[in-house]
């Protein structure tokens, strides 16, 4: 078994608990764990440029939102916690078969795709990509920064006394 | 001009914001004129009354890869109109103060990620900017809270993660296979008989499919709708839905798929599938809103399957049905907020005799009814009559066929509408029912007028949007 396939089965492992539990901050950790595997497997492919983004971003920024956003939320009774676990674990089971049947039958596949080389990411320098090839996403993705920024307000700032 | 287009509302984003909070009241008007001169700017230049030919060293200097064309022009009319209604209403359907400056900030997003859409050459452009209004629309669905606008935003967020995975796997494709996602690359791509070139394809048009809520996909939409404040519906009914599935839809068929055999039966099929179910759907409403909801599914399909038609024609028509729907659907939603306002409810059992009450309602509502059940003159019947004459010469009888009787059903079921809600003897609970206030009977009227208008003048509209942009 070639260290690959050890990431790429813990990878599965990670995003299936990040699924399944019903705690919102096992579901972060679980989630950040995904990505710094997801990371590595970047790291592994050549795709260093990506793997830092995905380290810095998915593993810690959103991380870091995510448990600020947490920590403004109330933790239900423990009764009603177990009643819960046991509802999703009943919804939630086929999702790990189905996972498995997905990359077994996978596995036989030998797809001829003809990629076209050089792939974008291979064309140059990181940030000719950014700022001059693909600058227009990227100012499509500061927008859905600031849109989230509203996003908290709208959802999580509580009104002020003027009504303002 | 193309990039002022972007920046202008993001000027006026960041100014709503930089002002002093007793100015906030006034992030309304700014969003609203930013609407309005985008929408007298963009129509001025096809009308002959202005030449913008002075402003391209500045689209050469912050070099975006975008361009002006035909349809852009019209998504970026319906967009201004869309969201000057949605902002005209949004000072009775929204009490607060701080709610209204945050709708007024999140229609300036939707504004900028709509025309991003309405200008991009790039597949994975044109997924980011779907996810830039689609991001500020989850927040407008909730922006009053409450258990109905969570459980809606919740369904939206969830079927757009579906449509996510599902365009960035198609784009990830693309870029394996073509080497690159612009739109000239994808359709060189799909021109090769390479299978995992179509496969990709439909992967996108799947996720286009839930985004545009089409049939088997649609079950989001009338819960979104009828959970977001009445502003918010007009805007998403009249330009968000239709601007992040349909019109990404009418641009990948007029410059990818072209009359590729494979997307034109894949447009037909699913069109006249959700053409059908949305109908029958709708016919079995009482509440208005939700009715008018199930009614856009079904409209939304008589566009898509327009694009299985001859494929000029086709475009044509659904990019005219496009607007027409779109102009339409919101002032019916601003109909429905008037009735709500009045009368607290959109039961439409509980109504009847309100055509006396509420004259003006009455009225624009019937001109839209009309217009999208597609009666001449007004404008609805033009681009249906042109939907059908599309497929028709495609040698796509049948479907010609099911497109017609469909309308039956719309008409039956506008009717039923205007019946139990403005016909008849007025119930005695709705005796004080006053006529809305100027803010809800604007944008109406403005839009009835643009319904008529546009029916009578048809020909010379049709030339303006074959005529292009600048």
């Amino acid at each position: 078994m070639t260290l690959m396939t050890i990431l790429l089965i813990l990878l599965v492992l990670a995003s299936l608990w990040a699924s399944m539990t019903t705690l919102l901050l096992r579901a972060t950790i679980a989630l950040a764990l995904a990505s710094a595997i997801l990371a590595v497997v970047m790291y592994s492919l050549g795709a260093t440029i990506a793997a830092v983004l995905e380290l810095s971003v998915c593993a810690g920024l959103i991380s870091v939102v995510f448990v600020s956003v947490i920590s403004l939320t109330q933790r239900k009774p423990f009764k009603d916690y177990v009643a819960r676990r046991m509802s999703r674990m009943s919804r939630f089971w086929p999702l790990p078969v189905v996972l498995l049947g997905a990359g077994v039958a996978l596995s036989f596949v030998h797809a001829p795709v003809q990629v076209a080389l050089p792939l974008p990411s291979a064309a140059g320098d990181v940030r000719l990509v950014m700022w001059n090839i693909r600058q227009l996403d990227l100012f499509g993705q500061i927008l859905i920064l600031l849109t989230g920024v509203i996003g908290v307000l709208v959802l999580f700032k509580r009104e002020d006394k003027d009504g303002d | 001009m193309s990039h002022l287009l972007l920046l202008v509302p993001l000027a006026a984003l960041v100014l709503a914001n930089v002002v002093p909070r007793s100015w906030r009241p006034s992030a309304t008007w700014v969003a609203f004129f930013v609407c309005a001169l985008q929408t007298v700017v963009v129509v001025l230049p096809p009308l002959g009354l202005a030449d913008w030919s002075f402003l391209q060293p500045l689209d050469k200097a912050i070099g975006f890869d975008i361009a002006l064309d035909g349809l852009s022009l019209l998504l970026l009319v319906s967009a201004g109109l869309a969201g000057m209604a949605a902002l005209m209403a949004s000072n009775p359907g929204l009490k607060a103060p701080r709610e209204r400056f945050l709708f007024a900030n999140l229609v300036l997003v939707a504004l900028i990620g709509i025309n991003g859409m309405a200008m991009v050459k790039d597949l994975f452009s044109l997924y980011v900017f779907i996810e830039v209004t689609a991001v500020a629309t989850f927040i407008l669905v909730t922006i009053r809270h409450g258990t109905a606008a969570f459980e809606g935003a919740w369904k939206y967020v969830i079927m757009s993660a579906v449509a996510t995975v599902l365009m960035l796997s198609g784009v990830a494709f693309f870029i394996l296979i073509a080497g690159g996602a612009s739109l000239e690359a994808v359709k060189t791509a799909l021109a090769a008989p390479d299978p995992f070139a179509w496969a990709a394809a439909a992967l996108f048009l799947c996720g286009l499919f839930v985004k545009g809520g089409l049939v088997p996909f649609h079950g989001w939409l009338a819960d979104a709708y009828m959970a977001a404040p009445a502003p918010a519906s007009i805007f998403m009914a009249g330009i968000v839905t239709k601007a992040s599935g349909v019109f990404a839809l009418i641009r990948l068929s007029s410059a990818v798929f072209g009359d590729a055999l494979p997307a034109r039966w894949i447009f037909l099929v699913v069109g006249a599938v959700t053409l059908v179910i949305g109908a029958f759907l709708s016919l079995g409403q009482s509440d208005m809103k939700r009715m008018l909801a199930y009614s856009s599914v079904s409209q939304i399909g008589y566009i898509v399957l327009a694009l299985g038609g001859s494929p000029q024609l086709g475009v044509v028509a659904a990019a005219l049905h496009f607007f027409n729907h779109a102009v339409s659907k919101a002032q019916l939603f601003a109909n429905a907020e008037a009735i709500e306002v009045s009368l607290g409810t959109l039961s439409m059992d509980s109504m009847g005799g309100l055509g006396s009450r509420m004259p003006v309602t009455a009225g624009t509502s019937a001109v839209a009814s009309l217009s999208i059940a597609g009666l001449p003159p007004l404008a609805g019947f033009w681009s249906k009559l042109l939907i059908v004459i599309s497929l028709w010469q495609a040698g796509q009888y049948g479907f010609a066929v099911i497109a017609i009787l469909t309308s039956l059903v719309t008409l039956a079921y506008f009717l039923s509408l205007q019946r139990r809600v403005f016909f008849g003897k007025t119930a005695p609970q709705w005796e004080g029912a006053r006529e809305a206030r100027g803010a809800l009977l604007a944008p109406a009227l403005g839009l009835a007028v643009i319904t008529v208008a546009l029916g009578l003048g048809f020909p010379f509209f049709l030339s303006m949007i074959l005529g292009g942009g600048q």
